[in-house]
Parts: structure tokens; C-alpha cells; sequence
């Protein structure tokens, strides 16, 4: 696996994920498409999920928690607004109740993923947007991986950014 | 433990402030060095009290602090709340990256990928 680019855009709460996967668009799909497979990849080892419904058709709903260290549940919810499998995948993620019923909290992140063939290989493109920072802020605390930290960098990527 | 605790209205200050070209342009340039209002004011064609509005938005932020001296108003960036904001993403791009990693594990095994239920009711394509 390859990580090729990330962007961050701080005005715009987009995060663009770039990485290509040494297998077809029709393998990586897959690890989308079987909650069992899923489970293994969407929660960090601290905090894995678990996807009790998972309808991966357009319309389907899926419901997810994720279970911390001391074993609190974490609920989230996903629509699939779209689907042209293997090629391009949009869905809706937000926060759920323990029933996994939407909350309405927070508002809703959008996610893009898009699958190209390399030819044996496939570029997976994912955007996610987010409605507000603190929402944001909340799946950062979810899905983090403990002790692990982006680059303590930014006040010199602001300054590169803020400078004509 | 991830990120330092902001309320829900400190952190939506501080993407308002970082929101706005000039705005990111003043915190860049007052957080290497001190600088008064109205030398901020004579760098941007807009009038004074536009900037020293501008100023005020990023005060509100904490991004900045003001102090005065003499007749002048001194304004200062607070490095460690930019931080804080850019950090967000930062490591929600953590997030994807730890993701992938776990996707390419799971796409380095033989298939089928395997079917350990850690669920309780698999219930795929629902037809609800």
C-alpha cells in the first residue's frame, strides 16, 4: 500500500485520502462491501466496530458502534446515497443512539470513495467532509489509535499557507 | 488524550477566524512577530478599523492577544490554539492513514477474506 497524497483543507472541513492497494478494484471493494471485512479496517484496535446492519445497496442504511478501551459504545449510522460498485461508492456517516437510530448530533460527515484500475492495482480516492469542527473533533476522539498523532508541524504549514 | 478539550464554541471560533484570507494572512504574520494595528493596517487596502475588526474576530478565536502600549495595540499570535485547529485534521488524516494500513493487511490474505464474526446479527441486504 502506498499512501500517494492527503489534503487538508481547514476552510472547507474536506480531507482528501489518496493510497493505492495492490489488488483489483473488485478485491478493495470488498473490503467495503462485507461488514466482516469492513470490521476489520473502519475502527482502530482500541476502538474496533462493529456493523450489526449493513445494507451496501443505494438507499441502505448500515449501523455501527465502536467499542472503546473500557468498553464504552461509540453508535454511528451510515447511508449509502450511491453505489456503482466497483467503481464509486457515496455514503453519509453521523452519530447514533444505542439503538442505532440517528441522533441528528453533530450533523453528518459525506464520504466520496472512488476505486481506479491500474491495472491489477486501484487508486482509492476518499473525500469526507465535515458540517462543522466539532463533529470533526468528535470522530478524531472515536477513531483515533492511541498514541498516535498527526505531525506536530501545522503552525509552519499555516505560516507557508499565510505568507504571498 | 487525542485532542486538548475545546468547547463545541471555542472550536467553531477558531474555524470562523481561520475562514478568511486576510485573517490567516494577519495570524501568520503576528505569530513570528509582534505587531501593531496599524502597521497590520498600512500592509492591506482596507481601512483601519476593518483590519482592527479582523483582529478582534481572531481575538475572539484566541488565535491572538492584544496588549497596549502607549497609544499603540499590540497584537500577538497564540501558536499553540492554530495548532489545535490544524491538528484536528491532521489526525483525522491519521485516521484514513491507519485505515489503509489495516485494508492492505486484510487484502494480503488468502481468500476469502476471513469471516470471524465479531457481530452479533449479520443481517446483509436487508430487504426492508
Amino acid at each position: 500500500m502506498t499512501v500517494l497524497s492527503t489534503q487538508r483543507d481547514v476552510d472547507a472541513l474536506t480531507l482528501t485520502f489518496v493510497a493505492d492497494f495492490d489488488a483489483p478494484p473488485e478485491r478493495v471493494w470488498q473490503v467495503w462491501e462485507d461488514p466482516r471485512q469492513l470490521e476489520r479496517w473502519w475502527g482502530p484496535p482500541t476502538w474496533p466496530a462493529t456493523f450489526p446492519r449493513h445494507e451496501f445497496r443505494p438507499g441502505g442504511r448500515s449501523s455501527y458502534y465502536m467499542t472503546g478501551p473500557d468498553g464504552t459504545q461509540a453508535w454511528g449510522w451510515w447511508r449509502i446515497v450511491d453505489l456503482d460498485k466497483p467503481r464509486r461508492l457515496e455514503y453519509e456517516d453521523g452519530f447514533a443512539d444505542d439503538k442505532g437510530e440517528p441522533t441528528g448530533e453533530l450533523g453528518v460527515t459525506r464520504g466520496v470513495v472512488t476505486f481506479e484500475d491500474l491495472g491489477g492495482r486501484t487508486r482509492m480516492t476518499s473525500v469526507s467532509t465535515f458540517e462543522s469542527a466539532e463533529q470533526l473533533e468528535q470522530m478524531v476522539q472515536m477513531g483515533m489509535e492511541e498514541g498516535m498523532r498527526g505531525a506536530m508541524g501545522q503552525i509552519d504549514e499555516l505560516l507557508a499557507e499565510s505568507r504571498v | 488524550m487525542v485532542v486538548d478539550a475545546l468547547t463545541e464554541a471555542e472550536v467553531n471560533a477558531i474555524f470562523h477566524a481561520l475562514a478568511d484570507a486576510t485573517r490567516r494572512d494577519i495570524l501568520g504574520r503576528v505569530l513570528t512577530d509582534e505587531q501593531s494595528v496599524s502597521a497590520l493596517a498600512r500592509r492591506y487596502e482596507m481601512s483601519f478599523a476593518a483590519v482592527q475588526k479582523h483582529v478582534a474576530v481572531l481575538e475572539r478565536a484566541l488565535l491572538v492577544s492584544k496588549r497596549r502600549q502607549g497609544r499603540e495595540q499590540l497584537v500577538q499570535g497564540e501558536a499553540a490554539a492554530v495548532g489545535r485547529a490544524r491538528r484536528l485534521l491532521a489526525d483525522y488524516e491519521e485516521l484514513w492513514r491507519s485505515r489503509a494500513r489495516r485494508i492492505d493487511d486484510l487484502l494480503a490474505e488468502p481468500e476469502p477474506a476471513s469471516r470471524t464474526t465479531t457481530s452479533t446479527t449479520p443481517i446483509e441486504g436487508d430487504a426492508g
